[in-house]
């Protein structure tokens, strides 16, 4: 099968798109032996940093390095302004949709989205009922991923409203770049993202009706994959990183041990699944919780970012709905789209789904990081039958999508410079105001004709720049 | 400040200045190691007295048998599936620094990290072929350089206290261990002040190199090391940066700037400590013998930093 991919650099007839004009130059003078040293340099100072992650998986809990391409992605300002809108746009109705459902359904009652679709899904907290937030805001810090098709029109492939991760990533990424190769920013003018930290800390501070209340972050620990990216933002925002041994409940409060004697927190900034958080509430198993968090927190007495029950809203069941939710809550047309979507729990839907596995990229509603998805056009007919027979004993953990032929960016290999699929998760900060940092993180497929950017399966990331036009 | 994030910066330094008192102790172990030996032979005791030291020889002997120089050497310095050893010793400072990151600048970071890196590298290639003293220069360097960037890059605040808290405490009992195992070793002639014997000489001074402290000697004694003035040297000297006084004075002012309540019983110990040390003077100590005063004062040490674990460290 022949696909047309939209590649960020060149349009289709082989010319350099405007935006990437200066860089192109850039490159074209730079010696070859000067950019490799670079990227050598880059890859040492980032082992040295420890900007790593762990692999699940792996026995050894090996930290590896993130590969990082010193080719930025670059988005022209004007076509930013757009995806911006429809980031924030959707944010916003998916945080109307979480209030509404914890509250009075009225989606439900409209008959727009089936009630078993989300009252029966394990993400669905029936703890949130009923519980009132502050400013109604559910999803704090929100990642909606962006992949663009052949001719270049974004869509949405999913939106990440638990504990979305890879922003320190694209702050390590630009930092990296203007330390390499100073004379690209200030050839033009490239939109910065620097003050995100200070964006997030004011965010998370505007979550809770408390003036200047204590913000701590919430790691699972240092093996939990992400652990760099929450040592990162606490260092960023100047507070406390915590473990869940670090605080405790008392009267129906939190609190942290801390060398000085007990100091109340008012402001969680979780990096940990809701059924680790309170080992009273959830997993009983979960050492990694806080005894009497859930009661502490229907008391109002502490704010989580994000709240409780956020799940249900990015489940990839839930995901075909939210062009709807959109149009119900904001009374607007949606400015992204979404990817045309299979659910294998209606039997007519699963039988196309079945009949068309090669063509198709399949994936569990609750799987994340790129774990358990099939793209059948990448798949040997062996893989494509077991998956099939997966399929059927439990359709209604799957959906199907059109295989999307994710556009392509310049990307150093082996062998020189060669396209790559791309993706982009902008991060979206919802408090007093909804607010998007330009760009976001890129996420590259290394190997050759590969769709799959997620880290634990190989992929690197890029700068990300948006440029004024 | 978090107490697990005190005792991460805690133990962070004191598994640094471990490293680094393990080296020293190998450095000065295997340079008398290859003088002559008083016809004691192969200079194998000598370098199996820095894990009689460290109460780890049983182990060695459990594992390898026999003592051969090539393998104390490894055991010591290299070997991972020894805890004792000085490349574990920069694995759990560097995991306790990974934990912290946020509280320690990037300068320190990326140095231990670097540190840590690099000696998985010295690791591959051995101990014999990256060279013994090279590798002592090596770890004293890196320490060196963590402190230089600690001191010239972090906040004075409660994160830089106890960080100098666990050097300190570590320091004060190396210091102590090392001058009781180097007067055991100078035997019979210890008793003598500024014995003439070669062996003595040799002893104290490589002990005096290991803590650099033999410029300090010299100018302070103008003479030829010997066990009545080392032992004033490294216990109650407070100008000389790596004598038991000038731990327990740092130890001591530094509980002070501490906030809260609940240090009171550390801070009463060290004070404890320290008065003694000043109101002591060396002939007291010879009187009483100066190994059964350092039995005495090893376990004082530990006391310390027991106190201060729960005082800080675990606190509620």
């Amino acid at each position: 099968m022949i696909r047309t991919y939209f590649d960020e650099m060149y349009d289709a007839g082989g010319q350099i798109r405007p935006h990437y004009r200066e860089f192109a130059r850039w490159l074209a003078e730079t010696p070859d032996e000067l950019l490799a040293q670079r990227r050598r340099e880059a890859d040492l100072l980032f082992h040295r940093a420890g900007i790593t992650f762990t692999l699940y998986g792996d026995e050894q809990g090996t930290e590896r390095l993130i590969p990082f391409d010193t080719i930025p992605r670059s988005i022209p300002a004007s076509e930013w302004r757009i995806v911006e809108r429809g980031c924030i746009q959707r944010v916003k109705a998916l945080n109307m949709f979480l209030a509404d459902l914890y509250h009075e359904q009225r989606i439900i009652k409209a008959g727009i989205i089936p009630a078993e679709q989300v009252l029966a899904n394990e993400q669905y907290q029936l703890a949130m009922q009923g519980l009132d937030l502050h400013r109604d805001i559910y999803s704090h810090i929100s990642g909606v991923d962006l992949v663009r098709d052949g001719d270049g029109t974004y869509y949405v492939l999913e939106d990440n409203l638990r504990t979305p991760s890879g922003v320190s990533y694209m702050l390590e990424d630009r930092k990296m770049m203007m330390r390499l190769f100073p004379e690209l920013f200030a050839a033009q003018r490239i939109a910065p993202i620097d003050h995100y930290p200070n964006l997030l800390l004011d965010t998370l501070k505007s979550s809770s009706p408390i003036d200047d209340p204590s913000v701590v972050v919430l790691t699972p620990g240092r093996f939990n994959s992400a652990f760099f990216e929450h040592a990162f933002l606490a260092r960023e925002m100047g507070v406390e990183l915590v473990e869940g041994a670090d605080l405790f409940v008392r009267d129906d409060k939190v609190f942290m041990r801390t060398t000085d004697g007990p100091k109340a927190v008012d402001v969680i900034y979780r990096r940990l699944d809701d059924a680790f958080l309170d080992p009273l509430a959830f997993r009983p198993d979960s050492m990694l919780g806080v005894p009497g968090l859930l009661s502490s927190y229907r008391s109002g007495n502490v704010v989580l970012a994000n709240a409780i029950g956020t799940g249900v809203a990015d489940d990839k069941s839930v995901y075909p709905f939210v062009t709807e939710m959109i149009r119900f809550y904001l009374d607007e047309e949606p400015i992204l789209k979404n990817v045309p979507t299979w659910q294998c729990r209606n039997p007519s839907e699963l039988s196309h789904v079945l009949a068309n596995l090669p063509e198709l990229v399949v994936k569990e509603t609750q799987g994340s990081g790129g774990y358990g998805m099939l793209v059948g056009p990448a798949a040997t007919t062996a893989e494509i039958d077991a998956f099939r027979e997966r399929i059927k004993a439990k359709p209604h953990a799957y959906i199907a999508q059109p295989t999307l032929s994710l556009s392509t960016c310049p990307t150093f290999v082996e062998n020189g410079i060669a396209p790559r699929h791309i993706d982009l998760r902008p991060f979206v900060l919802s408090g007093r105001e909804t607010r998007v940092v330009p760009g976001g993180l890129t996420r590259v497929a290394l190997r050759e004709g590969s769709l799959v950017v997620n880290s634990s399966q190989g992929g690197g990331t890029k700068d990300t720049w948006v440029v004024e036009d | 400040m978090l107490s697990r994030t005190a005792s991460d910066l805690y133990w962070m330094s004191r598994y640094l200045e471990r490293a680094e008192n393990l080296a020293r102790m190998l450095d000065v172990s295997y340079s008398l190691s290859l003088m002559p030996q008083d016809g004691r032979g192969d200079g194998l005791h000598e370098l199996a007295m820095p894990l009689l030291i460290t109460g780890t020889l049983d182990d060695y002997l459990e594992r390898h048998g026999e003592l051969h120089a090539e393998r104390l050497l490894h055991f010591f310095a290299l070997d991972a599936a020894n805890p004792a050893s000085i490349y574990s010793c920069l694995g759990a400072a560097r995991a306790s620094a990974h934990a912290v990151r946020g509280r320690i600048t990037a300068d320190m970071w990326e140095n231990i990290n670097a540190t840590w890196l690099e000696i998985r590298g010295i690791a591959n290639q051995g101990l014999s072929r990256y060279g013994m003293s090279r590798f002592c220069e090596w770890i004293k360097e890196r320490s060196h350089l963590f402190r230089g960037a600690s001191y010239g890059t972090i906040m004075r605040n409660d994160a830089f206290r106890f960080i100098r808290l666990g050097t300190f405490i570590e320091r004060a009992d190396n210091t102590l261990r090392l001058l009781d195992a180097r007067y055991e070793m100078a035997g019979d002639q210890a008793e003598a002040v500024s014995d003439g014997t070669a062996h003595a000489y040799y002893q104290w001074s490589a002990l005096l190199r290991a803590l650099s402290s033999f410029e300090a000697y010299t100018e302070i004694y103008r003479d030829a090391p010997g066990a009545r003035h080392v032992a004033e040297l490294l216990l109650l000297r407070a100008d000389v940066p790596r004598s038991l006084r000038a731990c327990t004075e740092e130890i001591d002012q530094i509980l002070a700037q501490l906030p809260g309540a609940n240090g009171r019983p550390a801070q009463r110990l060290a004070a404890e400590m320290d008065a003694r040390l000043r109101y002591t003077g060396i002939q007291e100590i010879l009187e009483e013998g100066l190994h059964a005063w350092l039995t005495e004062f090893i376990p004082l040490v530990r006391q310390l930093g027991n106190a201060i674990h729960s005082s800080y460290l675990e606190a509620a």
